[in-house]
């Protein structure tokens, strides 16, 4: 008994932490301070670990071009985001003349506040949540929909013929894959039977024997789970769906005429992003804290949360040091073409499990039908591409 | 808490008006998107967290993206040299009145039909998941069909290419 | 499949980041101001002025001719030419540039001072790591920076410099050899000339002067 309640000690230090400080301010202000004291915990810790990705994610890029990656500042480069931060700090900020002041200045603000606030119904560990709510989902795909009109104000309003297109580019992006994220997060919630993140990870927190009730673990949540991570990526302007930004084509797009600290709020807006994403992919379809084998509960929730986080980081990092960058047109087949048929025929796939009950059969049924899909979407996908080497109609 | 109120109200009021007088057709916009914004809030102020949230994602989310879009893609964003205001804004005013007369006119009826202390209710999102499959679910099925067919079209009109020498 | 090329992708990327790790020689990196690349011997960044011996004012080879300032495309030399004259390699009295520089901030690199230059003066250099925090007179170099002995020459292009060396000499032994026929030329001619008048006086032509020694 003993160990059990060290175990929950290691799980819980955050929240006894909290409940502890907060037990140091007359009762009046205790509920407010707790939550102040939650939403202190997410702006330190998820900004804290942006710092960190960027050194990791430099340093994994330049190792998968057989590179070194940065290791000038402090041991093995780590203090590189350090020096990031004051060099965005004290640059100079340069707002164009012709810019339209007020939205410049608004956008860069409603990006980072709509992305913190995603956080909010993330659950982080056990009991680790800053707000449980009733419609955790909806909220946090409220506020993820929320980031485009500032990417759409900052591109705008830099009256910037790059960054308008690269603000087009980005809003086009992030409706198309909003319909492939929002529909294959539907299939948990027809599954779990709640828009409550708690419930859904509570749903997955079981086991059969040593492996967990994850829902990647089914032929539809694996589905679901590939459409997701596909959505995010598109979602979060991340290679090989940074078409809004492309560096090469039109200078950084909506970003271009940002400087100093409004760019570098940008840039950790976009980690912020791809962070509460992770963690939403982590909570739906990953367990979100649970541990991915029974006996290796004693390990504390947060640590599995932040684990999971992390290596979603990694295939992010990994996927932008492989692929190459969209076209336009790619882009949009493949949100409009692909990812919507195979996510509704999720949703039907989805309804047939719920409703064909427990037993070998259903496993069977929803994972021909989706691999069947798969095979056959692809083939029409590719079905009259040329693939091989390109040939010109006027450069020869 | 009536002071939340009236602060929601005045940036709900601000945002409309905001868009209406504004000579910039993208500031209109975005004064509509805080408009939006300001219901919202309203909505969770009313403890309904499925409509509030909902509205966000739907409003904010997408049709202030559409607005935009499709003030972007027509024609620029400045103020036409003839004025931001139309030819019949007399008739429009008149329309405006009269709609609003009627919504004042059944929420004025309303409040005396309903009993003043009668309880807010406690409504979940599994209460609204219910009542759309229950008591709802004709309509929610038209409307389900519907969009899906909308759906389905807009994929056909996508997959529609023309063959063209490479 | 859909799909086949993204996995593809994915484990060869993922070969490299594994085997970076684990052979060195994977890594094209050379981290710079520890490791060096040796630079190649036809390198060059900018023009230096070659001097012969150990005094750089003494040996400078440049005779101020300001081919190379009309020259420069850029136009970043500056010379000033010298009143007085000095001795060059060869002997010859030259006159010598009291003021020579260069901005190589304007600077490009083309090398056409060094090859329309006469007098093997001015070579490139293959220096770099010039960087400096005073942007104007950092970055113009004079005389005394731009002189470097022929030994450093020999030692950053060691090829070019021995056929420089060759060229050099064979010139000098060339004016020497002139020189010195000259000299017996006009002692045979002082000798004729004093048995001409000695014979018969009359009016006297001068002797053709002999080229100059040295000259091209």
């Amino acid at each position: 008994m003993a160990s059990t309640s060290a175990v929950t000690g290691a799980d819980q230090i955050f929240i006894l932490l909290r409940d502890w400080l907060v037990h140091l301010l007359p009762s009046a202000l205790r509920p407010a301070a707790s939550v102040v004291l939650g939403a202190i915990a997410i702006v330190a810790v998820f900004p804290g670990l942006f710092a960190l990705t960027t050194v990791f994610e430099r340093k994994g890029l330049g190792r998968m071009q057989n590179r070194l990656g940065p290791n000038r500042v402090g041991p093995y480069g780590f203090f590189q985001p350090i020096a990031d931060g004051i060099k965005a700090l004290t640059k100079e900020d340069v707002v164009p003349f012709r810019a339209d002041a007020m939205v410049h200045f608004l956008a860069p603000l409603v990006l980072l506040v709509t992305v913190f606030m995603g956080f909010a119904v993330l659950p982080v560990g056990r009991n680790m949540q800053l707000v449980d709510m009733d419609s955790g989902l909806l909220f946090f795909f409220a506020m993820g929909a929320a980031t485009e009109l500032s990417v759409f104000m900052a591109g705008w309003s830099s009256r910037n013929k790059y960054s308008m297109l690269g603000a087009m580019r980005a809003v086009a992006q992030m409706i198309s894959y909003e319909v492939a994220l929002l529909l294959s997060s539907v299939t948990v919630v027809m599954i779990a039977g709640s828009l409550s993140l708690t419930e859904i990870v509570d749903a997955q927190n079981q086991y059969t024997g040593i492996f967990p009730h994850w829902y990647i673990f089914t032929p539809w949540g694996l589905a679901s789970f590939l459409m997701f991570s596909i959505a995010a990526t598109a979602e979060t302007n991340r290679s090989p769906f940074d078409l809004p930004e492309g560096e090469s084509e039109i200078v950084a797009g909506y970003h271009t005429e940002y400087s100093g600290f409004k760019f570098a709020i940008f840039f950790v807006a976009e980690y912020l992003a791809m962070f509460a994403l992770s963690g939403m992919g982590a909570t739906l379809f990953l367990g979100g804290w649970s541990a991915p084998l029974k006996f290796l509960g004693f390990i504390p929730s947060w640590i599995w949360f932040f684990l999971k986080v992390m290596c979603a980081i990694f295939i992010f990092i990994w996927m932008r040091g492989t692929l190459p960058r969209l076209r336009q047109d790619q882009l949009m087949n493949f949100a409009w073409k692909f990812a919507l048929p195979f996510t509704l025929l999720n949703l039907l796939v989805t309804a047939l499990w719920r409703f064909m009950g427990a037993g070998w059969l259903r496993w069977v049924v929803c994972a021909a039908i989706l691999a069947g899909a798969y095979v056959f979407m692809g083939r029409m996908g590719m079905h009259r591409k040329h693939i091989g080497p390109r040939s010109y109609r006027y450069a020869e | 808490m009536h002071v939340v109120f009236f602060l929601i109200a005045a940036l709900t009021l601000g945002g409309a008006l905001a868009a209406v007088l504004l000579k910039n057709t993208v500031h209109c916009a975005l004064a509509v998107t805080l408009a939006f914004l300001g219901h919202a809030l309203l909505f969770l102020r009313l403890d309904a967290q499925f409509a509030g949230f909902a509205q966000i994602l739907i409003y904010i989310g997408a049709v202030a993206i559409l607005v935009v879009f499709a003030i972007l893609l027509t024609r620029g964003s400045e103020a036409p040299a003839s004025g931001i205001f139309s030819k019949t804004w007399l008739l429009g005013l008149l329309i405006a009145a009269a709609v609003f007369a009627v919504l004042g006119w059944s929420i004025i009826e309303s409040a005396r039909a309903l009993a003043v202390d009668s309880a807010a209710p406690q409504v979940t999102v599994h209460d609204i998941g219910v009542a759309l499959v229950g008591r709802y679910v004709l309509p929610l099925e038209i409307v389900a069909l519907l969009l899906t067919a909308a759906t389905i079209g807009a994929v056909i009109v996508a997959l529609h290419e023309k063959e063209r020498p490479r | 499949m859909l799909g086949e090329g993204i996995i593809k992708g994915m484990l060869e990327t993922a070969k490299n980041f594994a085997g970076s790790f684990v052979s060195e020689d994977r890594l094209t990196t050379v981290e710079y101001p520890e490791q060096r690349i040796p630079t190649a011997e036809n390198a060059r960044v900018f023009p230096f002025l070659v001097y012969d011996g150990s005094d750089w004012e003494a040996g400078m080879r440049c005779v101020a001719c300001q081919i190379c300032e009309k020259e420069c495309p850029p136009k970043c030399i500056y010379i000033e030419k010298s009143k007085d004259k000095k001795p060059d390699f060869a002997g010859k009295m030259q006159i010598y540039p009291t003021r020579f520089d260069i901005d190589i901030s304007v600077c490009m690199s083309c090398q056409i001072c060094v090859e329309v230059c006469p007098f093997e003066a001015i070579k490139m250099d293959t220096q770099f790591e010039l960087a400096t925090d005073d942007r104007f007179g950092g970055l113009l170099l004079d005389r005394r920076e731009l002189s470097k002995s022929n030994e450093y020459y020999h030692s950053i292009h060691p090829t070019e410099a021995a056929e420089v060396d060759a060229r050099l000499a064979e010139e000098k032994r060339a004016a020497e050899a002139k020189a010195k026929a000259a000299a017996v030329a006009a002692a045979q001619k002082a000798a004729a000339d004093a048995a001409a008048k000695a014979a018969a006086p009359k009016i006297e032509t001068p002797a053709p002067k002999p080229p100059d020694a040295g000259g091209q």
